[in-house]
């Protein structure tokens, strides 16, 4: 039961991390850009669901209604003022301004935060848990995990059902034609990228309540998220649901044999599947 | 005498260092066809990527309407009406048939074309719009490239070498369809290596090589032997 109870454990918190990989894995399926601060992002709509919960007296969840449309801004703004001007066809000075970005937000973090660890208060939520099947799961990680296939779904249907999914595809697929069907790509790219921090927004809340948080955590979000995107194959959606699964049930069976072997347990999986399937396991298969 | 729909002056073009247009001097009358001829590398293609904003080029070397466009973005210009159906088809893999041709009308432009009317112009296509791009035959995905360009109502439509590997019956199945096509009152730009077809379709032509107009003149009134001269460029 212990395993059982480790690998359902480790499936929840896989949500999580298919919340932190689905916004960098549309990013990347659109523009083909690896953003390098998605986990200081993460962190700091961390620290904005912090303070608008704390500055206006809301749950955490409820500081979403308000942290979403802020990240979701900031996307659009930071993708037109910035980060168009560094795609091309060279790869790296997207790589370098992005990691340069991620300096920039742990700094203005440790500024405006200190680096204390700071925590969101979501009350019952936090301990609530039920019991299901002689297992106990916390309320909190059953129901990140129903947001995460929620986020993915939505973003699935989005991507091949509406007409910004398809400018998002077009224009993935051949630039210069999708602007001759007049579309304009700097204001399609910043459409993805505030799509990309509006999910970033909720992945930062739930982080938030489920751990503590400082300015300096970013990075290994970063690894999570980009783990799971490999791991399911770059450009799957719900590929990359199964990989935050997969990174997830590997972490917690890891800390189960040895409560250090947490991370590496994760890590090694990581690299064994990169090892066997260079491309994830499932790897997007149009022409 | 009609107003030019189009006007081009003094046109240069470079890819980095290389130099692929010399000011070139070209018009397009409203509701002409133009052919624009050229052996492989004359620069025609340069000259339909240039009109279709996906060039850089200065606000006065291209006109449409009177209005200098030369400096607008490629979106901007589809707006205002230009449609490009380029070489090599282009489809977008990730999107189906008729995906293609929902993205071609994007611009909202008002017209007789919509996805109706292409299937109506195009049977073949009703039958295959659920499938991906890439899984129909040449022919078709070029049926699929010219109704996502008349997708968009444009009012000047430049078709780049739309036979180019395509089997002659369905060549000819396509030039077929032109007359239909460009008499709504459309303008069109015709760029084809078959001078005999490029002829036979347009009212005027003009001949390209290595970057500048060699030829131009009526359709009906230029000899073979100039049209191999301004060609080949042999003398
Ligand atoms: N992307 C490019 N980069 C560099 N040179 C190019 C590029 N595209 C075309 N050229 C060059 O520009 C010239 C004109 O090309 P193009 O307009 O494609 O000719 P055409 O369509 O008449 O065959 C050729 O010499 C070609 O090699
Ligand atoms: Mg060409």
């Amino acid at each position: 039961m212990d395993w059982v109870n480790a690998i359902v454990q480790g499936t929840l918190l896989g949500g999580l991390y298919a919340l932190f990989a689905a916004g960098l894995s549309l990013i990347f399926g659109v523009m083909r850009l690896v953003n390098i601060a998605h986990g200081d992002l993460i962190v700091l709509a961390a620290y904005l669901g912090l303070t608008t919960s704390v500055a206006l007296g809301l749950h955490p969840l409820a500081a979403l209604l308000v942290v979403i449309p802020a990240m979701a801004g900031i996307g659009y703004v930071l993708q037109r003022g910035v980060l168009n001007q560094t795609l091309g066809d060279d790869i790296l000075p997207p790589l370098l301004v992005t990691f340069g970005l991620s300096v920039i937000i742990q700094n203005a973090l440790l500024e405006g935060y200190t680096a204390d660890p700071q925590k969101m208060d979501a009350g019952a939520l936090e301990t609530a848990s039920f019991g299901f099947g002689g297992l106990t799961l916390g309320v909190l990680p059953v129901l990140t995990f129903a947001v995460a296939v929620a986020v993915i779904a939505g973003l699935q249907w989005m991507f091949y059902r509406t007409p910004l999914g398809r400018a998002f595809r077009a224009t993935s697929d051949n630039q210069d034609i999708a602007q001759l069907m007049g579309l304009n790509k700097a204001h399609v790219f910043g459409l993805a990228m505030a799509l990309s921090l509006a999910v970033v927004a909720v992945a930062g809340i739930f982080l938030g309540i489920r751990t503590s948080f400082d300015p300096s955590i970013g990075g290994g979000r970063l690894i999570f998220g980009f783990e799971a995107v490999i791991i399911g194959g770059l450009g799957n959606l719900w590929g990359t649901l199964v990989g935050g699964v997969i990174l997830g049930v590997a972490q917690t069976v890891g800390a189960k044999i040895d409560p250090g072997w947490q991370l590496l347990a994760g890590h090694l999986v990581f690299l064994l599947i990169l090892a066997v399937r260079p491309n994830g396991l499932f790897p997007r298969v149009d022409a | 005498m009609h107003d030019p729909i189009l006007g081009i002056r003094d046109l240069d073009a470079f890819y980095g260092d290389f130099q692929a247009l010399y000011g070139l001097d070209l018009h397009v009358d409203a509701g002409e066809v133009l052919a624009i001829i050229g052996a492989n590398g004359a620069g025609k293609t340069t000259l339909l990527r240039s009109i279709a904003g996906l060039m850089k080029n200065g606000a006065e070397q291209v006109r449409y309407r009177g209005q200098p466009i030369g400096a607008l973005r490629a979106d901007q210009i589809a707006a205002l009406g230009i449609a490009l159906v380029p070489e090599g088809r282009q489809l977008f893999p990730s999107l189906s048939v008729e995906e293609n041709l929902m993205i071609g009308g994007r611009t909202g432009r008002k017209g007789p074309w919509s996805l109706d009317a292409v299937y109506n112009l195009f049977p073949i296509l009703e039958e295959r719009k659920a499938q991906a791009s890439t899984s129909l035959s040449g022919g078709q995905q070029q049926m699929v490239a010219i109704g996502r360009a008349l997708m968009a109502n444009p009012d000047l439509i430049l078709f780049d070498e739309i036979s180019l590997g395509l089997a002659p019956i369905i060549i000819k199945d396509i030039y077929a369809a032109l007359p239909g096509i460009v008499g709504e009152g459309m303008s069109a730009v015709i760029v084809e290596q078959d001078i005999t077809k490029a002829l036979s379709v347009s009212s005027r032509v003009y001949c390209l090589q290595e970057g500048r107009v060699s030829l131009e003149g009526a359709s009906d009134a230029l000899s073979r032997e100039d049209i191999s001269r301004a060609y080949f460029g042999i003398a």
